[in-house]
């Protein structure tokens, strides 16, 4: 059949001069903001009748052309309308870009099927507002988690570090209004600094390929962005409150946007959030309360040719971390993991003791971007400040000090530009430089994370080519500078037993009676690059292919790590020999979307040389007893697994939601499976949504996690007096596979064209289960959260 | 006008970048760890008469790679009563710092256990009470029973259940756990 069109085509064209007119236009109609497709615009050709309107998909087909130049314009309700040239020669795609004065007042959020924007051979996975508010009383770690191929390693329920693909901390980098967090991300036990309440909409993707943001991103990187505003007169506000039974703990959040049609706006957001002990099916998780509070400020102009804002978060956390997790020795790890119940509950309070974290971050951000001939380009300034201060059980004048006390400044300036070379070739370019510098005051407990400047410098391109309305080709490098300059105090017993007195005597500064200053001045040259195709069949079917080498230079834990951290009680040794670890993943993603049943399936590969891991090495024994080594080296890693979604519609109101990921890691020199892999987990729910009973939402949600049955066996032995015995500590054995059940529902009702009301109620852990999870840091101590009971009161005006 | 404000920004910005990076090439204090314990000294002095005998447990590099040196300076004697005392310091800072009085400023944090094992023929018990009357054991007798030889081990705990029966209920940190080989003739 195709065939027969080609011979046909080619033969009109032989008949020379005589004009031929049976060719069609096809392509897509997006937001120039944000890619989303643009639904109801209508076409109209110049100086003909033709008038098409683009479908749900944004797509559209105008048919009976000729060979030659049109004039097009493009309109739609919420949009400037615009005129495009468009040369046709036989059946031509392309794609038009509008921009879309947003409609999100009184949070009736576009609801466009988005299509990708960070990376466009990768597939996103997105959560937008109203199922974020679900998640208003956790964390973003919490929201996360409901995506396929996220998991996360928790300390305790409150410090939730996102996981992707078996991946985290410094692996996974987080995007917050486009700025790069950089909150100390590298520690196992420092959760995200995000206040869940002022994203409006989070983008996932799995992998390094959205090159524009860095370049290290072995495990993917997480987009976290404010609401965007209109352009209109307006004012508009949200407050919404939440009650929890587990915690026994409330929330209350508000937001009030002012915008004018001359593009300016501002927008405050805060938060306050105070939770009390939380508490297993059958004991208190004493000292679990988390107090936090964060406020963002927003301020901007917002044309089509040009525009600026001002952004500036403030957010705070204060978070108990389960005292019984709070051990002195080995021997005390050995009688908690002994022990079915934590070693130590107290009754429940809202008192947060040590120990505990408390960490402050501040975000400000200036952006200011214009239109030329060529493209959008932009420039970006941003400062962030992260205090951090860590409180464990301290004697003597030292109680209620900080055991570790670190700020972390950065300063980062970005310049990017966004340019179309041709109709069907886009370029993003750009630019970065930061700056960043740590210092430790002195708390009277040896540095674990030394002072030190660190300089980077990055810059990147990324291209796409459409090719036809199925192919996109996508292609991208990166190259990333970074230099360290380092003053960092070593035991000299440690400097020695490592024998970096002969391999690093140059860096040293000064030698103390039993400590050597040592400055380390490290450089680090790392490339990536990303590849990759999109291939649309043209129905329900897409296919993304996409393979990135990512590139990581190791960080300050990974180096500079020596001595004992005391929260852990467990002693870490870093290594000055590391050098940058660098990733192949390889991933491959078939999704199809369809009004009855759609899916997406995505298995990846990921092979990482030198991969920085630590793990439990052996035993060291100090005259407080004996204790763990975690030693952290570099070996060959590969991570497999496959992520797959599927959703299935009975009826208008009744849907069914399918979610699995599975991963499996192995450390190809040691021929043994990586340790802190997630388990396979699969979630099933069922939704009841009717928008004919004011918006009535009923959902039932089951989780089950299979035990993980592929570790390393890092067990220990000690020696316990008492008994005189010589004991296995089981660090290593995961915890048995769980169920839980989940319920979820919420009502809206509205009063006003401008205000509405929605209440929700939903129970987690319904059973009231006990388990423990493998990921959770706290898993030897005690087990996980039980039942709660959620209340949640919205109130847009 | 706009793009005189672009590039007021611009500049603007640059130069705080500039300004906040500039480099000052000071150095970090050490941190001389205040908690640390890094030796513990059971001094054994015979009831009547008889030679004292010193037990020492030294870790000069704290929670370091080096495993403490554990000195016993004599055999004890059968049948001999030894009031005992116990001392800790950290060594780390100098002059050495005394953190027996730390911890008996802290009696109702701390307990001191002692463990017998191994076949060893001795007794102990409890010489010094803290504020509400409960054990704290930085002074304590030690019996001499009949010729043998096997491990006394000292525990100290911090925040232990007070009162309690022994080590096994007492909960709390561990934050000494030394073992001396003792023989009796």
């Amino acid at each position: 059949m195709r065939i027969n069109v080609l011979v046909l085509l080619l033969l009109s064209n032989l008949q020379a001069l005589s004009q031929n007119c049976g060719f069609t236009l096809s392509g897509i109609l997006t937001d120039l903001h944000d890619g989303s497709v643009l639904e109801g615009a209508t076409l109209i050709v110049a100086g003909s009748e033709l008038t098409f309107v683009t479908d749900f998909e944004g797509k559209f087909t105008i048919s009976n052309l000729c060979n030659q130049t049109y004039s097009i314009q493009v309109s739609h309700p919420f949009c400037l309308t615009k005129g495009f040239r468009v040369r046709i020669s036989g059946d031509t795609f392309k794609s038009f870009k509008l921009e879309h004065h947003l409609e999100e007042l009184n949070e009736i959020t576009v609801d466009g099927k988005i299509t990708s924007k960070e990376s466009k051979t990768l597939q996103e996975n997105t959560i937008l507002k109203e199922e974020l508010e679900r998640f208003s009383s956790g964390t973003l770690g919490d929201a996360l988690n409901s995506l396929s191929g996220v998991s996360s390693l928790n300390t305790g329920n409150t410090i939730v570090k996102p996981m992707i693909n078996g991946l985290h901390s410094s692996r996974v980098v987080i995007i917050n209004n486009g700025v790069r967090m950089e909150d100390q991300e590298w520690g196992a036990e420092h959760a995200p600094n995000i206040d869940v309440n002022a994203i409006n909409r989070l983008t996932l993707i799995k992998g390094a390929g959205a090159l524009q943001y860095s370049g290290d991103a072995m495990g993917g990187v997480v987009v976290v962005e404010s609401a965007k505003i209109p352009v209109k007169d307006s004012l508009y506000g949200k407050t919404l409150f939440a009650s929890n039974s587990n915690g026994r703990g409330s929330l209350i959040t508000s937001k009030l946007t002012k915008s004018y049609a001359s593009g300016w706006y501002a927008s405050l957001q805060g938060t306050f959030k105070r939770f009390g002990d939380s508490e297993a099916p059958d004991y208190v998780l004493s000292n679990t309360g988390v107090n936090q509070q964060n406020i963002s400020v927003k301020v901007g102009l917002n044309r089509f040719d040009y525009g600026m804002n001002f952004y500036y978060s403030f957010f705070k956390n204060q978070i108990g971390i389960l005292r019984a997790s709070h051990l002195g020795s080995a021997q005390d790890l050995y009688r908690a993991i002994k022990s079915d119940i934590p070693l130590l509950i107290n009754d429940f309070t809202y008192d947060l003791s040590a120990p505990k974290q408390d960490v402050g971050h501040q975000l400000a951000r200036m952006i200011a971007y214009k239109r030329f001939g060529f493209g959008k380009l932009s420039f970006q300034y941003d400062y962030q400040r992260n205090e951090r201060l860590e409180f464990d059980i301290r004697r003597g004048s030292d109680r209620g000090k900080a055991s570790l006390d670190l700020q972390l400044d950065t300063h980062t300036v970005l310049l990017d530009l966004d340019t179309n070379l041709s109709d069907n070739v886009d370029l993003k370019t750009g630019l970065m430089g930061s700056y960043q510098n740590n210092y430790a005051p002195n708390t009277g407990v040896r540095r674990l994370i030394p002072d030190y400047k660190k300089y980077d410098f990055g810059i990147y391109v990324v291209s796409d080519y459409q090719l036809d309305s199925n192919w996109l080709f996508e292609a991208g490098a990166r190259f990333d500078y970074t230099y360290m300059d380092v003053y960092k105090f070593y035991r000299t017993s440690f400097w020695e037993l490592r024998n970096y007195d002969d391999d690093f005597s140059n860096l040293v500064v000064e030698k103390l009676v039993n400590q050597v200053l040592a400055r380390p001045q490290f450089n680090y040259y790392n490339g990536s690059t990303t590849l990759g195709a999109t291939y649309d069949f043209g129905g329900d079917y897409k296919l993304f292919l996409n393979y990135s080498i990512a590139s990581r230079t190791p960080n300050p834990s990974e180096l500079f790590s020596e001595g004992l951290h005391h929260s852990a009680a467990r002693i870490e040794y870093g290594d000055l020999k590391f050098n940058s670890e660098v990733g192949h993943k390889l991933s491959l993603t078939l999704e199809r979307i369809n009004e009855k049943f759609s899916f997406s399936l995505n298995p990846f590969i990921n092979t990482i040389s030198d991969f920085i891991l630590i793990e439990p090495v052996g035993i060291n024994n100090s005259i407080r007893g004996t204790f763990p080594v975690w030693e952290y080296r570099q070996t060959n890693a590969q991570l497999l697994g496959m992520d797959f979604n599927a959703s299935y519609v009975f009826s208008e109101e009744l849907r069914f939601d399918h979610l699995s990921s599975m991963v499996k890691g192995y450390d190809r020199l040691q021929d043994e499976p990586l340790i802190n892999i997630p388990a396979i987990n699969t979630k099933n729910e069922l939704v009841y949504f009717n928008p004919k009973i004011k918006n009535l939402r009923l959902a039932l949600q089951s989780e089950y996690v299979f035990r993980q049955n592929e570790y390393p066996d890092t067990n220990f032995e000690i020696y316990i007096p008492q008994t005189e015995t010589r004991e296995l500590v089981d660090v290593s054995s995961p915890p048995n596979a769980y169920h839980l059940l989940n319920f979820n529902s919420s009502i809206d009702f509205d009063f006003s064209e401008k205000s509405s009301l929605s209440l929700g109620f939903g129970i987690t852990n319904l059973f009231n289960t006990s388990y423990r999870n493998y990921l959770n840091r706290l898993r030897f101590y005690a087990n996980d959260l039980g039942r709660n009971l959620l209340l949640n009161i919205k109130f847009n005006y | 006008m706009r793009k005189l404000n672009f590039l007021a920004t611009v500049l603007f910005t640059t130069l705080l970048f500039v300004s906040c990076s500039k480099d000052d090439d000071s150095t970090p204090e050490p941190v001389n760890e205040e908690e640390v314990i890094t030796t513990l000294t059971a001094t054994l002095v015979p009831a009547g008469q008889g030679t004292s005998i010193t037990l020492k447990s030294q870790d000069l590099d704290g929670d370091g790679p080096n495993a403490p040196v554990i000195t016993v300076s004599g055999n004890l004697s059968a049948g001999v009563i030894y009031n005992g005392t116990i001392e800790l310091l950290n060594e780390m800072e100098s002059p050495a710092e005394d953190i027996t009085e730390e911890i008996e400023e802290e009696d109702l944090d701390h307990q001191f256990f002692y463990t017998i094992g191994g076949g060893l023929d001795v007794t102990t018990s409890y010489e010094n009470n803290d504020s509400e009357g409960n054990p704290l054991g930085t002074e304590f007798t030690l019996v001499a029973g009949a010729a043998s030889s096997g491990a006394l081990t000292f525990t100290l705990r911090h925040e232990p259940t007070k009162p309690n029966t022994g080590l096994d209920d007492a909960g709390g940190e561990t934050d000494i756990s030394v073992t001396f080989n003792l023989t009796v003739e």
